[in-house]
C-alpha cells in the first residue's frame, strides 16, 4: 500500500506531456521586466536607478521588512526604467525593465559545475545566505524561504518535508530537475536540515514518476537521514499539510501551522536553488519552467531567467497554437489565468499552460443537485457547496461556523462538480471575507 | 489575444455532467426493465413508456409555460422520475393513472419545489404515494407472472409475497423465483439478480457511494433477523430482502442525490432509518410493503441530518 | 357521559391555562414599549445604514439615549426622525440633507472594449479578486451586480444596454449597502441636490491619462481643464483623477463643457441654451 493522505482527493488526468524532456536554456530575451512583488509579503524596494550598468546577479532591490525577499538581477545590461507593468492579474506594479547587453556575471557567483556536498556553517550562517539570494518557495505560492526557516518561539522541527509530489496535472519542472540535479538537491536537503537542526528528511514522490523515485533512492543511499517515499498518485497531495499526513500521518489541526506537528515542509526546486544560493553564492535568477498544452508542438522544460517574457517562452514551444482559449501560469487546478503572453516570468512561475479552447471554456453552471460529490472529494473535510450557499448570500457567520477558513483552493470540488457549480470560486472569496472578519474582531 | 477566457482556478473539469449520473442510473436499471419485460410482458412496456412521456411532458411544459426558464430535460433527470414511477407501479395499472402518477410526481413532487435539486421528496415515490392513496385497489392488484404476457389489463392476478405473509396463508415463491423475478410485485422491483447487477453498475461507475444501500439492506436483514430468532412467525432476512421493493428502494430510491444526505456519516443514519421503519411497517403495519413511506419519512428528515451530521474535518479528531 | 367529557375537557384547559401563565410570568422579558412603537415608525428594512444592527437596534438605541444626537434613519430621513422624536419627546438631529447613491463609471459597452473574456461566477468580488477585468481598466465597473444584490430597495439595476448599474433616484434611501458590496469603490454617497440635480466625475479610473484614455473614451484623463474653470475650489486633481466636493460645489455647470471626455455627468439640469462646448456630455444619465 502506498502512502497517501486519507480525507478526499482527486485524480485528474495526469497530462505530463513534457515527462522525460531535457531541461533547456532559453535564450537571453532583448529585455526583461522584473517586478518587485514577486513573493507573498511586502514588495522589494529599490536599489537602483534608470541608466544603471547592471551585472547578473546585482541586487536589484532588497527585501523591505521581515516577509521580504531580495531581488537580483538576471541579465546583464543597462536599466531601462522602473516602471509599473502588468502583473499576471492584469493590475499595474512597480517593475525594474532591464534591456540586456551580453552575459557578464557577478564575480563573487561561482558559475562551476562542480558538487559540493559539505561546507561547515552554523544553521545561521546558510539561513543568511539564503535570505541574501532572495529564496522563495518555489512550488507557487513564493513564500520567503529564510522566514520559514526560523520555528517560532517554543517550537521544534524534527522532520524536513521535501514537496517533490507535483501533484498538478501537466507540470514536470521538478521531476525534470529531479532526473537531472539530483545530487544538487541532496546536497541543498542536507543544508535545509542543518538550517532547521533535523536529523530526518522525507523526501515524497508521486508514484508516476517511477525513474525519479528510482534515480533519487540511489542518491540518498550517500546521505544520512534523507528518505526517498513513493505516494500515492492523488491530487493535491503537494497541498502542506496533506502532504504532511501523507508521510508522517499526522494532522494539522486547523489554523495552525505545520511546525506544530514538528514538520518544515520545502519544495524540491526549493532545495536546489538553496544549494546554489548557499555552495555557490548564486541568487534566484533563474528557473526551471514547464511549456506545455495538449496542442503544443514542442513540450518542454527550460531554465528560464526570472523577468523573460512569456511569449518568448511560447514561441521556444513551438509558437502558440491557433486554438488556444486560456493561458494558465502554473498548473491547471491552482495556476492563474493570463490575459496576454506580455508577462514576465516570475520567481513563482512553475509553467505555462496553454489550454485549447474547448476545454478552458466552462459549462454553464446549474443547481446543486446535493450529490455530495465535492464533499467527498474535499481534502479539508468540508462541506464545499453549503459554503458556496452561505458566501452566495453573504452569511458569513454560517460560512465561518462551517470552517471556511480551512478551505486550502485546491479546486477539487470545483473539478468533480457534475453541475458545473463554480464552488471554489466563492470559497476562495468567502474565506478571505470570513478571514478579514476574524481579522478585524481580534483587532 | 483578445479573446482569452479568464476564470479563477480550476481550469479543468473532470467532464462529470448531471446527464452523465442520470443516463448511467438509467443504464443500470436496464436490466431490471428487461426482467419485468420477460414476466409482465406488453403490461410493464406500456405502463414505462407512458410513466416517462408524461413525465417528460410535464416537466418540460412547465419549465417553458409555469417557471419560463430554459429545458433542462435533456438531463434525463424526468427520464429516470417516470422509469422509477413505472417501476413501483403494477404492470396492469390503467394508463389514465399513470399519468396522474407522473403529473404528481413532477409537478407536485418536484417542480413545485423549483425543480431539480431543490426538491425535498424523492418525486417517483411521492407519485406512487399519492396513487397507492388514492387507488388503493388498482395499486395493490398484482398481475402474476406470465412469460411475454400481450395482456395489460386484463391479466390474472395474485398476491405479492408480502400480503402472502401479512395474511399468513398461500405459499411463498422459491428463493430461485424470488431472484429471477418470478413473482408478483411492482413491475420494476421483481428481478432481485437484475437489481443487485445495477447498483454494482452504479457502484463501479461512482455514480452513489455503499452507504446508504448497504445501511438500508443491513439493517433490515439485522432487525428481521433479530426478529426471526425471537418468533419464526416473522419471515426470515432472506425472503425479506428479496421480496417488496426492499432492493429497488435501497439502491436506487433511496440514493436519489438531491433527497438524501450530503455526509456519509449522514448517509449511514439515513440508511439505517429507512431499514428499522421499513421492517417496522412491514411487521407491525397495516400496509404489507414500507419502503416508500419509509423513504419519504427520510427524505423528511435529511435536511436535519445534514444541519447535525458534518463530513471530518481534516485535523479532527 | 357528556358530562364527563366536558369536565376532564374543562380540567385540561384550566391546567393548561395555569401553566401557560406561570410560564409566561416566569419567562418574562420586560422591554420598554417604546422601542416597539418606534420600530413601527422606522422603514423596517433592516439595512444597517444607521449604524445599529436592524431597526430594533436603532429602536432601542433611540430609546435609551439621552439626546438623539448622531442617530439618524438616512432610509426614512427627517421624516421618520420627526415621527420618533414626538414619540420619544426628544429633538431630533433633522439637519441630514436627502442623500443619493451616484455611479462612478460610464464605461460603457461601447466606450470600453472588451480585451479578455470572463468566464468564472458572475460576481464582482469573485472578479475583482482575480483580475483588472474585461477590459483595459482596471478601475471600472465589472456590472455582474454586487451593488443590486446587495440593495434592499430595488434601487439599483444593471442596464442590460451599457452593462452598468443605474440609480433609481426615487427608491435610493442612501443606505450604503451598495457602497459597502462594491469591490471597486464606484459606488459614492452624495447629496441628491436641489430638484436632483447632481455633477460629479463619473470615473475612478487612476491611470495616466493615456492609459485610461485608451482603456475608456469616457474616462478622466486628469487633465485638469475642470479644476481651473472651478471658482469656489470644488475641484481637486489626486492621482490623474478629478474629483467634485458636492459640499462646495455650487452646481454652476462651466466645469462639464470644458472636460474633454465628457467624464463629468450633470443630471437633471434643464438643456444649455446655447452649444459651444465640444464636449457631448450624456446629461439626464441616471
Amino acid at each position: 500500500m502506498l502512502k497517501t493522505f486519507h480525507i478526499g482527493g482527486i485524480h485528474p488526468p495526469e497530462n505530463k506531456l513534457s515527462a522525460g524532456q531535457k531541461i533547456t536554456q532559453l535564450n537571453l530575451p532583448k529585455q526583461v521586466i522584473i517586478p518587485l512583488a514577486q513573493h507573498i509579503g511586502a514588495p522589494a524596494s529599490v536599489t537602483v536607478r534608470k541608466g544603471d550598468e547592471v551585472k547578473v546577479g546585482t541586487l536589484l532591490a532588497k527585501a523591505n521588512g521581515y516577509v521580504s525577499a531580495n531581488i537580483h538581477s538576471s541579465v546583464s545590461g543597462k536599466i531601462n526604467k522602473v516602471d509599473s507593468a502588468f502583473d499576471t492579474s492584469g493590475y499595474s506594479h512597480t517593475a525594474i525593465y532591464i534591456d540586456v547587453e551580453g552575459d557578464v556575471w557577478e564575480d563573487y557567483i561561482d558559475r562551476s559545475d562542480t558538487l559540493i556536498k559539505d561546507k561547515l556553517m552554523t544553521p545561521q550562517q546558510i539561513i543568511d545566505k539564503i535570505a541574501d539570494a532572495g529564496i522563495v518557495g518555489l512550488g507557487g505560492a513564493a513564500f520567503p524561504t529564510h522566514v520559514k526557516l526560523y520555528p517560532p518561539p517554543e517550537c521544534w522541527a524534527t522532520v524536513l518535508i521535501i514537496n517533490a509530489a507535483e501533484c498538478e496535472p501537466y507540470l514536470t519542472s521538478d521531476h525534470a530537475l529531479m532526473m537531472e540535479k539530483g545530487e544538487e538537491i541532496m546536497s541543498g536537503i542536507n543544508l535545509l536540515m542543518s538550517a532547521t537542526r533535523v536529523g530526518e528528511a522525507l523526501i515524497g514522490i508521486e508514484n508516476n514518476k517511477q525513474d525519479a523515485i528510482r534515480h533519487m533512492q540511489q542518491l540518498a543511499k550517500e546521505y544520512r537521514g534523507i528518505k526517498v517515499v513513493p505516494l500515492k498518485t492523488k491530487y493535491p497531495q503537494g497541498g502542506e499539510k496533506q502532504l504532511i499526513e501523507a508521510l508522517i500521518h499526522r494532522q494539522v489541526k486547523s489554523g495552525e501551522l505545520p511546525i506544530s506537528v514538528g514538520a518544515v515542509v520545502q519544495n524540491v526546486g526549493t532545495a536546489f536553488a538553496v544549494y546554489e544560493a548557499v555552495m555557490k553564492r548564486k541568487p534566484l535568477i533563474e528557473r526551471v519552467v514547464t511549456v506545455t498544452g495538449k496542442d503544443v508542438a514542442r513540450p518542454s522544460n527550460f531554465l528560464v531567467r526570472i523577468g523573460t517574457p512569456i511569449s518568448q517562452l511560447i514561441e521556444a514551444a513551438g509558437g502558440l497554437p491557433a486554438n488556444t482559449g486560456k493561458i494558465v501560469s502554473g498548473g491547471p487546478m491552482m495556476g492563474r489565468g493570463l490575459t496576454g503572453t506580455e508577462i514576465p516570468v516570475v520567481k513563482g512561475t512553475s509553467g505555462v499552460l496553454l489550454l485549447p479552447e474547448k476545454d478552458a471554456k466552462r459549462k454553464p453552471a446549474r443547481d446543486c443537485i446535493r450529490c455530495a460529490k465535492c464533499i467527498d472529494v474535499c481534502p479539508m473535510g468540508i462541506n464545499p457547496t453549503a459554503l458556496m450557499t452561505a458566501t452566495e448570500f453573504s452569511n458569513w457567520e454560517a460560512a465561518e461556523q462551517n470552517h471556511i477558513t480551512d478551505c486550502i483552493e485546491c479546486g477539487s470540488c470545483a473539478y468533480i462538480c457534475p453541475a458545473n457549480r463554480p464552488l471554489t470560486d466563492y470559497l476562495r472569496m468567502g474565506k478571505r471575507k470570513v478571514m478579514g472578519i476574524i481579522k478585524s474582531r481580534k483587532a | 489575444m483578445n479573446n482569452l477566457y479568464m476564470a479563477p482556478s480550476p481550469h479543468i473539469h473532470s467532464g462529470d455532467s448531471i446527464g452523465r449520473n442520470m443516463y448511467g442510473v438509467l443504464l443500470a436499471l436496464v436490466p431490471a426493465f428487461f426482467v419485468s419485460l420477460y414476466y409482465f410482458g406488453l403490461g410493464a412496456l406500456i405502463v414505462t413508456a407512458v410513466s416517462v412521456a408524461s413525465c417528460v411532458l410535464f416537466e418540460y411544459l412547465i419549465q417553458k409555460y409555469l417557471m419560463k426558464e430554459e429545458s433542462t430535460v435533456g438531463d434525463g433527470s424526468a427520464i429516470l422520475t417516470g422509469v422509477l414511477l413505472a417501476f413501483n407501479l403494477p404492470s396492469n395499472l390503467p394508463v389514465w393513472i399513470v399519468i396522474l402518477g407522473a403529473f404528481v410526481a413532477i409537478g407536485i413532487g418536484k417542480m413545485s419545489f423549483g425543480g431539480l435539486g431543490r426538491n425535498i421528496f424523492n418525486p417517483a415515490l411521492v407519485g406512487r404515494v399519492f396513487l397507492l392513496i388514492s387507488f388503493p385497489a388498482q395499486m395493490t392488484t398484482w398481475p402474476v407472472p406470465e412469460v411475454m404476457s400481450m395482456n395489460y389489463t386484463d391479466v390474472e392476478t395474485g398476491a405479492t409475497i408480502l400480503t402472502l405473509l401479512k395474511e399468513g396463508s398461500g405459499d411463498l415463491p422459491s428463493y430461485a423465483q424470488m431472484l429471477l423475478g418470478n413473482r408478483g410485485g411492482s413491475l420494476g422491483e421483481v428481478g432481485a439478480i437484475a437489481l443487485v447487477l445495477g447498483l454494482i453498475f452504479m457502484l463501479v461507475r461512482r455514480i452513489i457511494t455503499w452507504h446508504i444501500p448497504v445501511a438500508v439492506i443491513g439493517t433490515v436483514f439485522l432487525f428481521t433477523a433479530i426478529l426471526h430468532a425471537a418468533n419464526p412467525a416473522f419471515a426470515s432476512p432472506p425472503v425479506h430482502l428479496l421480496s417488496g421493493g426492499l432492493l429497488l428502494g435501497a439502491g436506487f430510491m433511496a440514493t436519489d442525490y438531491v433527497t438524501s444526505p450530503m455526509s456519509r456519516r449522514g448517509m449511514l443514519i439515513y440508511g439505517v432509518g429507512i431499514g428499522l421503519l421499513t421492517t417496522v411497517i412491514r411487521l407491525f403495519g397495516s400496509y404489507p410493503e414500507g419502503m416508500s413511506f419509509a423513504i419519504l419519512i427520510m427524505n423528511a428528515l435529511t435536511p436535519l441530518i445534514n444541519t447535525y451530521v458534518k463530513p471530518k474535518r481534516f485535523g479532527e479528531k | 357521559m357528556i358530562l364527563i367529557a366536558v369536565i376532564s375537557l374543562g380540567v385540561i384547559g384550566a391546567i393548561s391555562a395555569i401553566f401557560l401563565y406561570a410560564a409566561s410570568k416566569k419567562f418574562e422579558v420586560y422591554e420598554d414599549p417604546r422601542i416597539g412603537l418606534v420600530q413601527e415608525a422606522l422603514p423596517g428594512a433592516n439595512c444597517g445604514a444607521c449604524g445599529y444592527p436592524g431597526c430594533a437596534g436603532f429602536a432601542a438605541a433611540c430609546v435609551n439615549s439621552n439626546t438623539m444626537d448622531g442617530l439618524f434613519c438616512p432610509v426614512g430621513g427627517a421624516d421618520t426622525m420627526s415621527k420618533v422624536s414626538v414619540i420619544l419627546g426628544k429633538e431630533a438631529d433633522g439637519s441630514a440633507e436627502p442623500m443619493l447613491a451616484v455611479v462612478r463609471c460610464n464605461g460603457t459597452c461601447k466606450a470600453r472594449p472588451k480585451i479578455n473574456r470572463y468566464d468564472g461566477a458572475r460576481n464582482c468580488s469573485i472578479a475583482s479578486a482575480l483580475y483588472a477585468g474585461e477590459t483595459g481598466c482596471s478601475y471600472g465597473c465589472f456590472g455582474f451586480g454586487d451593488c443590486v444584490t446587495a440593495c434592499a430597495f430595488d434601487a439599483i439595476r444593471i442596464n442590460p444596454e451599457t452593462g452598468l448599474p443605474e440609480v433609481n433616484d426615487e427608491n435610493c434611501t442612501s443606505c450604503g449597502l451598495c457602497v459597502k458590496a462594491c469591490p471597486r469603490n464606484i459606488i459614492e454617497i452624495r447629496r441628491k441636490g436641489p430638484k436632483s440635480r447632481r455633477i460629479y466625475v463619473s470615473c475612478v479610473n487612476m491611470d495616466k491619462g493615456g492609459t485610461a484614455r485608451k482603456a475608456c473614451d469616457n474616462a478622466c484623463i486628469g487633465c485638469g481643464k475642470c479644476a481651473k474653470e472651478c471658482a469656489f475650489g470644488a475641484i481637486t486633481l489626486e492621482y490623474n483623477l478629478a474629483y467634485i466636493d458636492y459640499t462646495k460645489c455650487r452646481l454652476c455647470r462651466k466645469c462639464a463643457p470644458v472636460c474633454p471626455t465628457g467624464a463629468i455627468h450633470e443630471t437633471n439640469f434643464p438643456p444649455r441654451k446655447e452649444i459651444k462646448a465640444p464636449a457631448t456630455n450624456d446629461t439626464n444619465k441616471i
